[in-house]
């Protein structure tokens, strides 16, 4: 609990600075300006631009964070991540489709595609969570349909006839929240709700399944159910994630790390935390992306991997230690 | 008295090959019944499959008198505890948390009092906080035996508890599943090490190559002719200070000297 209210200090903390700060400086008077009069220019910044942008991040993240948490602990795996079982790729390669296809500018489109592909992904991997329980088989088949993903979004590449859209996709690929008003967010509340609300219901189930398979079939508690409503929470609030900001890597992974030790690594007691953790990094890392001086915006996913790939091999290196064991 | 577990005519199949043929027994309240037999004799096969972690190619299996596919999950998780051989734990986590799972019903203050004393029960209450990964191979086994003690089921069934630990673990390992049966659990274990489980057992059931070869108290499952045919060992088990004590070599090798 102390762990919870810790962590809601510090993405209050983080939520904060990404509002106050941003590409333009503003004077202690204008911020003033900004809560006093609703209309002025430096209100419009704050609460029109940064504001929208700063929940989009955290959610994005939160979502990530918490898929997550439950990847590593339904695959039993310090090195899972909400991409591993294919959903990202799928939804990254639907935006793909919707935007090469020109529906890029229509309200919705690219979203409910991004969110469309999480779910096909998601609902073959939970068809084949509900039948196979080794970890191991379903890690298999998530490398291949997540081969399929990319092998998918290369073929549209290989396909498109215009550079233009091609810049496009592949932008939108690597990860924004940039101009993202309130009206992005909104959609994305029932996605993200629900799969909370099914990582929530999976949560005992994945603290069973640390002792195994066989242990947790004879707990009393419906693995079967348990496991789809793992598979398919982690998927909306993936596919969610990918619609809201793209692709974007390490937020799932590292996020359950920053707090497992906090809570005597229970994979259920690490999903909460996993989602603030995850919701403060995102925010941060799109701070980072905007005050880092450079010619263009650098893309969120860019910033996430610079500063994930290295948290990853610390990972690594923290996994092996109970590999050996 | 209803019989805590009761097999009719049990047979596994997998594919082509046969894994169990025609198993018949009963185990009752307050009885140990050890099973052994060589490497691939079917014994896990059996556990799981008595537990309906494994399908049947016939046969039936009764809980408590009531046919197994007919009891809930949740119900079966009251009547039966199981303890795989596997002893891998994904994460690290604390051993009270761990046999706490065994009683995951009930409210967390209650269950974690549990997990304590069944760790205590065990002689390793004093590890209650210490991460599974920094324990030994058989501080680790002793956890997750507490675990499967934590779930006071009427039927508890461990899989080679004792296997790779020291002489004195096995002992107080096989001590604790005793003193269960005698509170009037009927516990179920399989060993290979014939001594400690002819030592601790009421009756042993003898499996070879998926049948039941022998189902009889510990002297008698152990005959000699059993120990040749089935084990390859040239011996008997004779009474010691200690108890029941195998004596006897490899039947082969004696043959050829």
């Amino acid at each position: 609990m102390r762990l919870i209210l810790l962590l809601t200090l510090g993405l209050g903390g983080a939520l904060a600075l990404s509002v106050a700060f941003g590409e333009t400086t503003l004077s202690a008077g204008q911020y003033l300006d900004a809560f006093v009069r609703p209309g002025s220019p430096a209100a419009e910044i704050l609460f029109g631009i940064r504001a929208p942008r700063t929940c989009c991040a955290a959610m994005a993240g939160a979502a990530l964070g918490l898929a997550g948490a439950v990847m590593q602990g339904l695959l039993r795996n310090p090195l899972a991540e909400p991409g591993v079982l294919g959903v990202s790729a799928w939804s990254g390669s639907a935006a793909a489709l919707a935007i090469v296809l020109g529906l890029g500018a229509a309200p919705g489109a690219l979203e409910g595609a991004a969110l469309g592909g999480a779910l096909a992904a998601g609902a073959a991997v939970a068809l084949l969570a509900a039948r196979f329980r080794e970890p191991e088989t379903l890690i298999l088949f998530g490398v291949a349909l997540a081969a399929l993903g990319g092998a998918t979004t290369a073929l549209i590449f290989n396909l498109s006839p215009s550079p233009i859209t091609l810049a496009e996709v592949l932008a939108w690929l690597q990860g924004s929240v940039a101009n993202r008003d309130w009206s992005d967010l909104a959609w994305a509340v029932a996605p993200i709700a629900l799969g909370t609300a099914l990582c929530a219901y999976a949560g005992a189930g994945l603290r069973m399944l640390a002792l195994g398979d066989e242990t947790a079939a004879l707990s009393g508690l419906p693995m079967a159910r348990l496991r789809v409503a793992a598979v398919a929470g982690a998927a909306l609030l993936t596919g969610a994630s990918v619609a809201m900001a793209g692709v974007i890597g390490f937020v799932g992974l590292a996020a359950p790390h920053l707090v497992r030790g906090a809570v005597s690594d229970d994979p259920a007691r690490t999903l909460a935390p996993s989602a603030i953790a995850g919701a403060i990094l995102l925010t941060l890392a799109d701070l980072l992306a905007r005050v880092i001086p450079s010619e263009t915006e650098l893309r969120l996913g860019v910033v996430t991997a610079l500063f994930g790939a290295p948290l990853f091999a610390l990972v690594a290196w923290r996994a092996a230690r109970s590999w050996r064991a | 008295m209803t019989a805590a577990l009761e097999l009719r005519g049990l047979s596994v199949r997998r594919g082509a090959r046969t894994i169990l043929s025609d198993i018949s027994f009963s185990v009752a309240p307050g009885e140990l019944l050890g099973i052994v037999g060589p490497n691939g004799a079917g014994k896990t096969t059996l556990l799981r499959a008595a537990l309906g972690l494994q399908a049947l190619s016939a046969g039936e299996v009764r809980l408590g008198g009531r046919p197994l596919p007919s009891i809930g999950e949740r119900e079966r998780a009251a009547m039966a505890g199981y303890l795989p051989q596997e002893r891998r734990v994904a994460w690290n986590m604390p051993a009270r948390d761990i046999a706490a799972l065994g009683a995951a019903a009930l409210a967390p203050r209650r269950s974690l009092a549990i997990a304590e004393a069944c760790l205590a029960e065990l002689e390793v209450g004093a590890l209650a906080r210490r991460g599974v990964f920094d324990m030994s191979g058989g501080e680790r086994a002793r956890v997750l035996l507490a675990r499967l003690l934590a779930t006071h089921a009427q039927l508890l069934v461990a899989d080679e508890p004792a296997a790779g630990l020291d002489p004195e673990a096995q002992l107080l390992i096989l001590e604790r599943l005793r003193r269960r049966a005698d509170d009037g659990a009927a516990v179920i274990v399989t060993s290979h090490d014939l001594t400690l489980a002819a030592r601790a057992c009421d009756r042993l059931a003898v499996l070879q190559d998926g049948r039941l070869r022998a189902l009889a108290p510990p002297r008698e499952a152990l005959s000699p002719r059993v120990l040749a045919e089935v084990f390859a060992l040239d011996g008997a088990l004779i009474e010691s200070t200690a108890g029941l004590t195998l004596a006897a070599g490899r039947a082969a090798e004696r043959g050829a000297g």
